[in-house]
């Protein structure tokens, strides 16, 4: 976060053409970098800083040491939040790269209706997160129980969404339905990647069109699913817009999310306590950026 | 150019791609069936839209019976005349409308600018640096930094669509410039130093010459960004504090008790707020197909 005073220091040196630095590039340069100071990096900086505090938000404060950050690590309610977040993001991006993956085999196969198709599955993408969300909850609440007992079966006629149990089914389901396309998108190039020649080899060889699904494209298609990962985790962390339209993380707070979690917070006084959440999810963010560059790295994946 | 074809063509390859890879599929026997499960699957994402229109066109006497499918019997727009008054819908798209401008703007201009000293003066520290800086904001989301933000636009009266475009703008930047600096070191440096001979300065080189090359990759970005600004719900209802100033999907959630069981008007409202996303996708959806996968891959 101090990186800005030490970057300005460090400029004087001589330059490929001889002579200075045109001062135009500093004028391209500065206004991108000075707005993305003064926008993220030092809220950034000033967040950290208060979560060391007891400020409400306005008022006086004191320096408070790290009794938030412990008392963070205590609260059963940011506790659930981190919990229902990480496991809701881990069984989301399996089940979208699981359903991209095999549309995006579909949809490169020989088939009819190939455009018109891949048209419709990109449509979810464009559509607001929290909109949809008020249209499935409809669908949840109305269409799907009357469904269940007009069918028998006592599992769905009841709202799944009432039910603390099932209720993050519902949050999987209309996450994944938005989050599939881009997913789909990227398995479709990386499935257009692979030579043509790679199959009729293998089919000269005998393989079956199983055998040549699982040994020739899941291989070759590895790196765009670490690429699906690491953007589908990152975005399903911060989940936000589709809870609160589909559960307002309820019942109770069975789908509240961290992002829900610090803001509800803050809504309810407590600045500088959620911000030390805020941070501990930042240091997690980054940790697990980390680990999914270094793993993508290692597999040097594209 | 050659840059131009290049991407030209593998773009070509990702949307069309059909007929190419024809030879290794399947006879013609699991063709038929692959398209059928592939239909039906068409039939899960477009369901909650039929619902979302079927909806909107009933009467209110009609939607309260909870049966989403029907169709609408008598069709009414009195729903989207409702919705329209209700949520001062031509406020909230002028609001939409605005933010979604500014960011997709200053996000293109603000990145190029940024991308365009930083691969000119890679060897200078500074600029290197720089990259780096604003690349590192990539791995900051909004509900980090959220708090002090909604506390300083509050103070400096950026509590408003205008603080909404900084910001988002600025989340936006660092996955711009990663896109933008890649592409700008595939344009060879000889065409811009023939412009220069030919007396050309740095800012005209920047937009007679490379900024108009950088076309493909600012549909790129702009399409990110639009459909970033567009749809998202988090930042505006956080920052903007007048409620009169809201977006159209924070209004969706603002009057989500004063619809209750007016369910057409609800639909008539989401729809009206849903339909310009979909219909500049259905213009544009090659480019935003290509526009995703390219950016995805790179970013």
């Amino acid at each position: 976060m101090s990186e800005t005073t030490t970057i300005v220091t460090g400029s004087d040196k001589p330059v490929r053409r001889g002579g200075r630095v045109e001062p135009i590039y500093y004028a391209f340069l500065l206004p991108p970098l000075i707005l993305l100071t003064l926008a993220i990096t030092l809220p950034g900086a000033i967040g950290i800083f208060f979560s060391f505090t007891d400020s409400i938000g306005l008022g006086d404060w004191n320096f408070i040491g790290f009794t938030n950050y412990i008392a963070v690590f205590s609260d059963p309610a940011i506790l659930s939040s981190f919990l229902f977040t990480f496991g809701f993001s881990l069984v989301t991006v399996i089940l979208v790269n699981l359903i991209a993956f095999l549309l995006a085999v579909g949809l490169t196969s020989r088939i009819r209706l190939k455009t018109g198709l891949r048209a419709v599955f990109v449509i979810p993408m464009v559509v607001s997160g929290i909109i949809i969300a008020y249209v499935f909850q409809f669908l949840f609440q109305n269409s799907l129980p009357a469904a269940g007992s007009a069918l028998g079966i006592p599992f769905l006629s009841e709202s799944i969404l009432s039910d603390p149990d099932l209720a993050w089914i519902g949050v999987v389901v209309v996450t994944a339905w938005q989050a599939i396309p881009s997913a789909l998108l990227i398995y479709i190039a990386g499935l257009l990647s692979v030579p043509g020649d790679v199959y009729e080899a293998a089919s000269i060889d005998g393989a079956s069109k199983r055998q040549q699904l699982l040994r020739i494209t899941v291989p070759l298609v590895a790196g765009y699913v670490v690429i699906n990962v690491i953007l589908g985790f990152k975005n399903f962390l911060n989940a936000y817009d589709i809870i609160v339209g589909l559960t307002g993380g309820g019942p109770g707070t069975a789908t509240r999310s961290i992002a829900m979690t610090i803001i509800r917070g803050f809504q309810t006084g407590d600045y500088a306590y959620q911000m030390a959440t805020a941070t501990l999810f930042f240091i997690i963010t980054v940790i697990i950026a980390v680990l999914q560059l270094a793993v993508t790295r290692g597999r040097n994946a594209l | 150019m050659a840059t131009q074809t290049a991407t030209a063509n593998t773009r070509a390859v990702v949307v069309q791609g059909a007929g190419r890879r024809g030879h290794k599929g399947a006879g013609g026997r699991s063709r038929w069936s692959t398209t059928v499960i592939l239909l039906l699957c068409a039939v899960t994402v477009l369901l909650p839209l039929y619902v979302t229109v079927a909806m909107a066109f009933k009467t209110s006497g009609q939607a309260v019976d909870g049966n989403a499918f029907s169709l609408p019997m008598p069709f009414s727009i009195q729903g989207f005349i409702d919705a329209w008054n209700l949520t001062k819908f031509p406020v909230g798209f002028a609001m939409s409308f605005l933010v979604t401008a500014g960011t997709v703007v200053a996000t293109i201009i603000l990145a190029a600018f940024a991308s365009f000293a930083i691969v000119r003066n890679w060897d200078r520290r500074f600029f290197r640096w720089s990259f780096f800086y604003l690349l590192a904001a990539m791995f900051i989301p909004f509900p980090v930094v959220a708090l002090p933000q909604i506390q300083l636009t509050g103070r400096v009266g950026l509590d408003n669509p205008l603080g909404v475009i900084l910001l988002a703008t600025m989340f936006q930047l660092s996955f711009s410039i990663l896109l933008f600096t890649a592409f700008l070191r595939s344009i060879p440096m000889e065409l811009e130093e023939s412009a220069r001979i030919d007396g050309a300065s740095t800012w005209q080189v920047f937009w007679r010459l490379i900024f108009p090359l950088l076309a493909p990759m600012s549909a790129t970005v702009g399409i990110f960004a639009f459909l970033y600004a567009w749809n998202d719900f988090m930042m505006p209802s956080l920052i903007i504090s007048d409620a009169d100033l809201q977006t159209l999907p924070v209004r969706q959630n603002l009057f989500q008790n004063q619809f209750s069981s007016e369910y057409n008007v609800a639909f008539a409202s989401y729809l009206m707020a849903m339909a310009p996303a979909i219909i500049a996708y259905l213009f544009a959806q090659r480019w935003v197909m290509e526009g995703v996968t390219q950016g995805a891959l790179k970013g």
